[in-house]
């Protein structure tokens, strides 16, 4: 094992060579993760009624991009992307500030800059550049110093910033993850579980206050995922549709491209947010449970990385990525099927579009790049080395 | 650097990853278990859910039962309707394709508007009707142009015809669409182009004729587009409705009655056309639908007369013609009629949509002295050779009570008096008999009763009775209304439906039949006897007789000339208004010369052939004058048509075995 070369010679590992880092590419968690993608194919296949076009050919697209875009972010060195991390934060930020002035100025709901076959939105790019930030962040802190509060304003602001701008937009789903993927960062990071509570406790008092600011929409979604008989043709519409089509799925579905419910578009989004919904109609109970299964593998990948990991950049990242994966699988599954309110949360790798695809892909690069570069100790001052 | 800190610092992160990966775990779990309470244990609820999302059920409406006469012609029945529609989504520009087919077929600029209103308003695929009641020759024209018309489909569905339209409508009545009123929350009724009986048989009988609804499922997506029919079943059509009118006679009956006195001209005829000029404006309306011009004796153009006929089998009831004049156009009703052609309806004064033959109530006039002449002799005051002088008039108290005939008839019997219609003769045998004989008579003979005809709405008519009075007027009977009464005239009224019973009853002996107008009605065994004596109905049939055939008859005028066939009927004239004093002075005493409707209702009741009598006729026409010189014509060539088509055939009648029944020559 290359490992014991590195350990019987020196305390630190040599540097790893180009080739020594592509060995090390952990090709289970791609092969999950194209395994996951490909049914994410027949899905759009099937959406489109027994069709490669419009959606699947362009995913096949996609995805092949992003997958190599994991890969060269995970091959890279990993002090590469600790220096550049809060580089990476601060374009994000001047992106979102710019979408959000460009959205002030011109047409008003543009979340997105286009590339061609990819909008990028920064307020995706940002779910990354902020784990990164954060990462490094507490990576560069003692367990004595993250116990101490002036510490942890600094990435408090880190992650309030662009929330508030992300809300403005106003898109509560990402919102809600950017808080929950930064309080997962703090957490693991080591910052006192009291600070939790006290937090927690804040949040529940300023429910109140925060309803205020929600858009009638926003208001109208939640409202209606509390109680979604109550609107049936209307704002209830979506989350009651996609409970019949799902339910009536049973537990060996309805056969590929056979879900009536689908296809006769009562299921409204059904290549982008209630992917889930169609895939659950056509293969059923065992092929949502085998999707999200597949989840949970890739996840869990993410966690054993997490425990590998000896240094804490990595460690953060891998877990930061990966949490903020499985908030996009739960949130959006726990949506389709009436447990959350609608917030427009894609389903990554499945759903149709870009955006996600690579924010998601991106991510696994980092988790990757954390496997490679598991055994390898960063102080915790860049200055340092 | 803190070693054991470090070392704390990493259990602390382990444990935390752990509890991290736990608790994701966990709602991966919640996610497995709520996937599992969906689509297992809720499963059923939401496959009938999704079924009920993915199937609508279609009504197929029936075909609506036929009316047919008694020979089998169809009277009303159902033909394919011929419509264009248009999907707006797969026609590029509704405006051009429209354009283009109003080069091919005449389509109105307003419809043309409403068309994309209802465009606009509809879904796209929804498929909007352009133009309805399309003929063949315009269809085919259509559909040799399809290619040209993207989005332009022909589709047939059925509408109501009625062939004989105005001649019938009395009878078969018409369809419309359903109003909000009728709805019972049979979703039949909700069908865009359903159709409802509003009238006559048409209503009577709807639910019969409507038959039974099929029902398929069709498979809609979201927006409601149908993407697949399944098959289901078809329903049942409706039952055919058999009468027992004979359509031809009926026909014939319908327009003898509106030609009147007068004869029909041509539009291109000169004569026509200057009568025309100088005719009242109501006139002219009424003329306005109709393709030629009815000129009376003098050359003046006048309405066709209005009133009705109705002719039965006097054995069984069965109603042959019902005839009430001016009719309207049912076909015109079946698509919807327009406000301009219901506010003609309405503002026509001859009441075109009142049935008059069992709605109209007129006063009997002379037609009602059979009645009291029969109460007379069965009640033993009274026989055929009684005998009373006519002087012209009667004085009761301070009342004189003329006779139609100024200077007398002198001494009558009953036969004679009621040859002459003398109301002399009828003013004292009224004052012997008395009213509630009078009454009681009248109503045996089915007079102030309701028939029971399969037909809405059918009057009741009026027989006066001292409670009558007093109950509506408040007033006593006097004899003076008992002596009018025994004319026909007061407060007596009767349908021309209720006159043909009674001259009926008259003519089989006493037999008490009941109109009916349903061939399914049809031999009724037991008719009930009447129990008169048959030597007083002999008695009347002759005087009847005397009536046609008589030297002295009021209506020998009017004798049907058919060897062996002789008709025997009665006049009546009923004087709607009294003739003024003023103008007597002036002269204005003939009918001729008066307003329309303050002429006297001409009046004519007859059965045939005399020897073996088969058929009873009433003959009421509005305003038209005098009932010899205008209903009885009326009556005997219809009487005439009869023996010409011999409706009934050659059987043998009940009881009658053996007498000539048959036609001759």
């Amino acid at each position: 094992m290359a490992r014991n070369i590195w350990q019987d010679n020196r305390l630190n590992p040599p540097e790893l060579t180009l080739a020594q880092r592509i060995l090390q590419i952990n090709w289970l968690l791609l092969i999950l993760v194209s395994l996951i993608a490909l049914i994410g194919l027949a899905m759009l296949y099937s959406a489109a009624n027994g069709s490669w076009s419009p959606w699947a050919v362009r995913q096949a697209i996609r995805f092949a991009m992003a997958l190599a875009l994991c890969i060269a972010v995970a091959i890279v060195d990993i002090r590469f992307w600790l220096r550049w991390a809060y580089l990476s934060y601060a374009i994000s930020m001047t992106l979102l500030i710019g979408v959000e002035v460009m959205g002030e100025i011109g047409m008003g709901a543009q979340r997105w800059i286009d590339l061609g076959l990819i909008r990028l939105q920064p307020s995706e790019l940002m779910k990354i550049s902020l784990v990164l930030a954060l990462a490094r962040y507490f990576h560069g802190r003692t367990y004595d110093e993250i116990g101490q509060i002036r510490f942890l304003l600094m990435p408090l602001l880190a992650i309030t910033a662009p929330v508030i701008l992300v809300l403005r937009q106003p898109d509560l789903g990402t919102a809600l993850m950017l808080v929950m993927g930064g309080a997962t960062i703090f957490f693991l990071a080591g910052v006192r579980l009291w600070k939790f509570g006290i937090v927690g406790v804040l949040s529940l008092a300023s429910v109140p206050i925060a309803w205020q600011f929600l858009r009638d929409y926003q208001k109208k979604r939640v409202l209606t995922f509390l109680d979604p008989e109550s609107d049936p043709l209307g704002a209830g519409y979506h989350i009651l549709q996609s409970k019949i089509a799902l339910g009536s799925g049973g537990t060996w579905g309805k056969g590929f491209l056979q879900g009536s419910q689908s296809h006769l578009n009562f299921l409204p989004e059904k290549q982008t947010d209630f992917i889930f919904t169609m895939l659950a109609e056509e293969l059923g109970m065992i092929g949502g449970l085998a999707l999200i299964g597949l989840y949970m593998l890739v996840i869990a990948y993410g966690f054993i990385i997490t425990l590998r990991c000896r240094n804490r950049f990595g460690r953060l990242n891998a877990c930061g990525m990966t949490t903020s994966l499985f908030l996009y699988v739960f949130i959006n599954i726990a949506m389709v099927m009436g447990l959350l309110p609608v917030v427009g949360v894609p389903l990554p790798l499945i759903s149709y579009g870009g955006t996600v695809m690579l924010t998601v892909m991106i991510g696994l690069g980092f988790v990757i790049n954390a496997y490679i570069h598991r055994d390898l100790e960063i102080p915790r001052r860049t200055d340092e080395t | 650097m803190n070693r054991s800190a470090d070392l704390d610092n990493h259990r602390m992160v382990t444990r935390r990853t752990l509890l991290l990966g736990g608790g994701q775990l966990m709602l991966f779990g919640a996610l497995a278990s709520r996937l599992y309470y969906l689509q297992v244990i809720e499963a059923d609820k939401y496959q009938l859910l999704s079924e009920d999302n993915q199937f609508n059920l279609e009504l197929l409406p029936p075909i609506r039962g036929r009316i047919l006469d008694r020979h089998g012609m169809p009277l009303a029945d159902n033909q394919d309707n011929f419509r264009v529609e248009i999907v707006s989504e797969q026609t590029g520009n509704v405006m051009t394709t429209l354009n283009k087919l109003q080069s091919i077929i005449d389509i109105p600029e307003h419809e043309i508007r409403r068309v994309l209103r209802d465009v606009k308003r509809k879904r796209s695929f929804v498929p909007v009707t352009v133009i309805e009641n399309l003929g063949r020759e315009e269809i085919s024209r259509v559909a040799a142009n399809t290619p040209y018309l993207p989005g332009i489909k022909i589709e047939v569905g059925r509408s109501r015809r009625y062939s004989f339209g105005t001649e019938a409508v009395h009878v078969t009545g018409y369809v419309a669409a359903v109003s909000e009123s009728e709805l019972t929350g049979d979703p039949i009724l909700e069908l865009p182009d359903f159709r409802i009986g509003k009238s006559g048989i048409e209503k009577t009988y709807d639910l019969p004729m409507r038959g039974n609804a099929g029902q398929r499922q069709v498979e809609v997506n979201a927006l409601g587009r149908i993407i697949r029919k399944m098959p289901g079943n078809q329903g049942e059509p409706g039952a055919d409705i058999t009468l027992t009118i004979d359509m031809r006679l009926q026909k014939f009956a319908h327009n003898r009655l509106e030609r009147g006195e007068g004869r029909w001209l041509s539009r291109d005829n000169r004569q026509a056309q200057e009568a025309v000029e100088k005719a009242s404006p109501s006139i002219r309306n009424q003329l306005q639908n109709r393709p030629k011009i009815l000129i009376n004796q003098k050359g003046q153009a006048v309405a066709p007369e209005s009133g009705g006929v109705v002719v039965m089998d006097i054995h069984t009831g069965a109603v042959l013609s019902l005839v009430s004049a001016p009719g309207f156009d049912p076909n015109k009703f079946s698509n919807g009629l327009s406000a301009n052609d219901w506010e003609g309806l309405l503002s026509n004064p001859r009441t075109p949509l009142n049935n008059k033959s069992i709605a109209g109530q007129y006063s009997p006039g002379s037609t009602f002295k059979m009645i009291v002449c029969l109460a007379a002799m069965e009640a033993g005051l009274a026989t055929a050779n009684t005998r009373i002088s006519c002087t012209g008039h009667v004085d009761v108290g301070d009342t004189r009570f003329h006779c139609w005939h100024r200077i007398g008839h002198g001494e009558l019997d009953m036969i004679g008096a009621i040859e002459q219609s003398c109301d002399v003769y009828l003013y004292e045998i009224a004052k012997k008999v008395g009213i509630d004989r009078i009454n009681a008579m009248a109503h045996r003979f089915g007079l102030g009763e309701i028939s029971g005809i399969d037909l809405s709405g059918e009057r009741r008519g009026l027989i006066p009775s001292r409670e009558w009075k007093l109950a509506t007027l408040g007033t006593r009977w006097q004899v003076g209304e008992t002596m009018n009464t025994g004319i026909g005239q007061g407060f007596v009224l009767a349908t021309p439906l209720q006159l043909a019973t009674m001259t009926a009853r008259l003519a089989n002996g006493g037999l008490a039949i009941n109109p009916h107008i349903i061939a399914a009605h049809g031999v009724i065994n037991d008719i009930p006897n009447m129990g008169l004596n048959a030597a007083n109905l002999a008695v009347i049939r002759k005087s009847m007789r005397a009536v046609t055939m008589g030297a002295r008859g009021t209506a020998r005028k009017a004798a049907l000339k058919i060897p062996d066939w002789e008709m025997a009927g009665k006049t009546g004239t009923v004087q709607v208004r009294r003739i003024s004093l003023a103008e007597r002075k002036a002269g204005i005493t003939k009918n001729a010369d008066r307003r329309w409707r303050d002429r006297d209702h001409a009046l004519f009741v007859a059965f045939a052939p005399y020897d073996a009598p088969r058929y009873a006729i009433a003959v009421v026409v509005e305003h038209g004058g005098s009932g010899s010189s205008v209903a009885a014509p009326i009556a005997r060539d219809v009487i005439a048509e009869l023996h010409r088509l011999n409706p009934l055939g050659n059987r043998d009648q009940a009881g009658r075995a053996g007498l000539p029944t048959g036609r001759k020559g």
